[in-house]
């Protein structure tokens, strides 16, 4: 005898266990208009968001991180989803999500948090965020936090630019980049 | 003790025993009651998850479970008499022989210790229980015989667990 579960099915476990507080993470993937992400959450909040994804490799990393409960389930994940979507769509200019930053070292918790006060449309440089997080000779140590932001856009490391205004680099790659700041209206 | 293995990303391990665990449940409970005991079947292992000892044999693990939901089931069905549900202890307060024997079992190499639950612990069939290890009724029987047969070297009791 054949038999495999039906999508209905498989909806209505992924939701049982997405509202049983049992999961460690519980990730969705989204399609937006500057490709597909994966979004993460766990019982603290967003921990999460990759361009590109490959779900199996995620899954592992964030395993290894936050716990083995990882599973793919859409309820977790929906407020993300929709302020996600009307950033995206120019219908949001700040998130109102709660972030895990837990497993970040205290500098770079500090930095992305000095992040996080840069608003919508503003940019500013990596040695003027390392400054405003103790340590202004840190610029290049900066940098490298940026490229590794785990939630990018929500922390937006799309704002940091070079000293010379050059847009220097993105995890998601420059032409994400350049479409988040446009998107804000800093470029045109 | 050795440092165990980590289990998979729950999300990988669903996936990969879902189907079987599924099919499983219809063929001893019916379509209907399958789709309830499956989901029952994949929260209490998401709740079990983190405590898991074995990490080896997953798919022996959630069998267990999804067995120990069709002995219940089973039960409430018919709650009085002819049923095949092994050793329910009357008049004492045992703990349920399942749980023993997953205790008593645990030293027994793998595919020993999951023939002799399965069949003394929740009245599997040898073709079941087969199925479960990805092997033959035959293997399953030869497994079972020789986890028996190293529990009674060690004096288990096993009138208690109906050892044949």
């Amino acid at each position: 005898m054949t038999v495999s579960v039906s999508a209905d099915l498989d909806r209505k476990f992924r939701e049982a266990a997405g509202s049983s507080g049992d999961l460690d993470v519980a990730y969705d993937l989204l399609d937006t208009p500057i490709g597909e992400l994966l979004v993460a959450v766990t019982d603290r909040g967003l921990c999460r968001i990759s361009f590109d994804p490959e779900p199996e490799r995620e899954e592992e990393a964030l395993a290894q991180l936050y716990g083995t409960r990882v599973l793919r389930a859409a309820r977790p994940v929906d407020r993300a989803r929709r302020e996600l979507d009307e950033y995206l769509t120019g219908r949001r200019r700040e998130f109102d999500l709660a972030t895990d930053l837990r497993i970040e070292a205290p500098f770079r918790q500090a930095v992305l948090s000095e992040l996080g006060r840069v608003p919508y449309g503003a940019t500013t440089t990596y040695g003027e965020l390392a400054r405003r997080a103790g340590r202004p000779r840190a610029a290049r140590a900066v940098g490298t936090f940026m490229n590794r932001n785990p939630i990018p856009i929500v922390v937006p490391c799309h704002r940091v630019v070079g000293s010379t205004g050059s847009l220097v680099g993105y995890g998601g790659g420059l032409d994400r980049k350049e479409a988040l700041l446009r998107l804000e209206g800093v470029l045109v | 003790m050795m440092d165990a293995v980590s289990a998979p990303p729950f999300e990988r391990f669903y996936l990969q025993h879902r189907d079987a665990i599924l099919a499983f449940l219809t063929s001893r409970l019916g379509r209907q009651t399958a789709e309830d005991a499956f989901q029952e079947t994949f929260l209490r292992a998401l709740a079990a998850y983190p405590r898991l000892r074995h990490t080896d044999d997953l798919r022996a693990w959630v069998f267990t479970i999804a067995a120990r939901i069709v002995t219940d089931e089973h039960r409430r069905r018919k709650p009085a008499a002819d049923v095949p549900v092994p050793d329910v202890p009357a008049a004492d307060d045992r703990r349920p022989a399942y749980a023993e024997l997953d205790d008593l079992a645990g030293a027994l190499p793998k595919t020993e210790r999951t023939a002799v639950v399965l069949r003394y612990g929740y009245d599997l069939t040898y073709a079941d229980i087969g199925a479960i290890l990805d092997s033959t009724e035959e293997a399953a029987r030869q497994a079972a015989s020789s986890g028996v047969r190293r529990l009674r070297r060690k004096g288990i009791d096993h009138d208690r667990f109906g050892f044949r």
